[in-house]
């Protein structure tokens, strides 16, 4: 066991239950149970448990939370009802990706982030920097638990498990449980492009929780999952992951998340730029890459080419389990960057066929949620 | 863990199997429990001179792309062709079916540098 590695309140029963386990983002994770690719397949089939404890939860409040939060990220937090969540983003002044991120509105004056695991230290500062007269932050990553429930069996486990009657949230909305034997916080949200929902509940009752929904959901098909199938997985439906397809030198309409973006709000830091490329277009779009016939899995950072000219590199890449063929995502220059064009990828100083595609390269069952 | 009793290890886990000049090379089960379910393998070009040692092909995993090195020198004689279509025999039958080339020994080859399967045994703490 590495020892620098942070643990979530239930590494120890990943090691228990055989999960093979890595570092991820400073974390001590498993990558995977029994296999990323059957992991993978019961999640587009049925569904997977995921332990998402890493990422970090940070509560916002205060009466000029809503202003603030406003000014500091990309997309309306005016327009969350209690109960609302939304995908937004917080970027440096240049208009760069610092993270991505869901912005829930639990009261109306009280909001919690969820962030990316490797960014908790790097937001909660950027948050503090910024932070104006009555607003209250409030990291409380180490002290909540998360597991996502993901699949089109989703709804059926968490009605087991909560009883026929519970009503559950609506898709990108978040409901306060409480349940006899711990609050949870329970959001029908997840990374991986099928119905599902993000359980948060209070470190202490992690284990508890965990074994319950394995217990619960095993009729339904409810595996363990590690974090190579969450990868596969986001990918397939064109997902982008901070640190790889976003980093502090795109902006979100460079990596095509203008939805996100609601410029007509009024400024908020990183919106000048982003003001200019919405008027000029911008010079690059993060696209999905299709490999053709058979080919090596491709990886980040494999050079891309149009017609022999070197015009890019995969940011992401993998074999795609559902597809059963490669694919990736690339920032690519805006001439090139329509689906349908021819490309390049080399492999190890091989050159192999891709064609680019529109994300989501696959669209999951139309009864599923993004 | 699987360790057939005839065979030669080297200590980056792949195992030889000599027969007179020709030798047949794989990875060990060790190795492809290791790598998770390969993917894709990239087969050495038949004729390729090779020293021991030296990286000759790729398998890889959905998470990662792994070198392959020749456990001895010689020329490659031939490839598993049936890995371009299932990938997977070097998880199911890592040293039978799943094997990936054959090696033409080279006249002076000296195999000493390579592990008895006790050895090979011990080095993955099994002894």
């Amino acid at each position: 066991m590495e020892t620098d590695l942070k643990r979530t309140p239930i590494a120890s029963l990943h090691e228990t239950l055989g999960a093979r386990m890595v570092g991820f983002g400073g974390w001590w994770m498993p990558v995977q149970y029994q296999g990323i690719i059957p992991e993978h397949h019961a999640v587009r089939n049925a569904a997977g448990l995921f332990d998402i404890s890493h990422m970090g939860e940070v509560f916002v409040s205060g009466p000029k939370a809503e202003h603030f939060l406003k000014s500091l990220l990309t997309n309306d937090v005016t327009r969350l009802g209690i109960g609302d969540g939304q995908y937004t983003l917080m970027l440096n002044e240049a208009g760069g990706v610092i993270d991505d991120l869901l912005c829930y509105r639990l009261e109306p004056n009280r909001y919690l982030l969820v962030v990316n695991a490797s960014m908790i230290d790097e937001d909660v500062a950027w948050l503090r920097a910024h932070v104006s007269p009555d607003v209250e932050i409030d990291d409380q990553s180490h002290a909540w638990a998360g597991f996502a429930l993901q699949g089109p069996h989703s709804a059926a486990i968490a009605h087991k498990l909560l009883g026929p009657d519970q009503a559950l949230p609506a898709r990108n909305t978040i409901a306060s449980l409480d349940l006899p034997e711990s609050r949870v916080l329970l959001a029908r949200t997840g990374y991986t492009g099928e119905d599902g929902f993000e359980w948060f509940c209070p470190a202490q009752q992690a284990a508890f929780w965990w074994e319950k929904l394995l217990a619960v959901g095993a009729s339904e098909g409810l595996v363990p999952c590690g974090l190579g199938c969450r990868d596969t997985l986001r990918l397939e439906v064109g997902y982008p992951l901070n640190g790889s397809d976003l980093s502090p030198d795109r902006t979100p309409l460079d990596a095509g998340l203008g939805f996100f973006v609601k410029l007509e709000k009024g400024p908020f830091i990183g919106s000048a730029k982003l003001t200019q490329q919405r008027t000029q277009g911008t010079e690059v779009r993060l696209m999905g890459l299709i490999m053709e016939g058979k080919t090596p899995p491709p990886r980040s950072h494999y050079p891309i080419f149009h017609e022999g000219v070197a015009v890019s590199e995969t940011t992401s890449g993998s074999l795609s389990p559902t597809m059963g063929i490669g694919i990736a995502m690339a920032y690519l220059p805006i001439n090139l960057a329509q689906p349908g064009t021819r490309l390049e990828l080399d492999v190890r100083g091989k050159r192999f066929p891709a064609i680019v595609s529109k994300r989501p390269m696959y669209k999951a069952s139309p009864d599923s949620k993004p | 863990m699987n360790i057939p009793n005839d065979f030669l290890f080297a200590t980056t886990h792949e195992w030889l199997h000599r027969d007179g000049d020709l030798a047949t090379v794989g990875i060990t089960d060790h190795a492809q429990h290791e790598l998770t379910d390969v993917v894709y393998v990239e087969l050495p070009a038949i004729g390729t001179n090779i020293n021991a040692g030296q990286q000759v092909c790729v398998v890889e995993s959905v998470k990662s792309a792994s070198d392959i090195y020749s456990p001895a020198s010689g020329v490659v004689e031939s490839v598993n062709e049936a890995l371009n279509s299932d990938p997977s025999l070097i998880n199911t039958d890592p040293h039978g079916a799943g094997w990936i080339f054959k090696l033409r020994l080279a006249p002076d080859v000296d195999l000493s540098a390579l592990s008895t399967p006790t050895q090979y045994a011990e080095q993955l703490g099994h002894a």
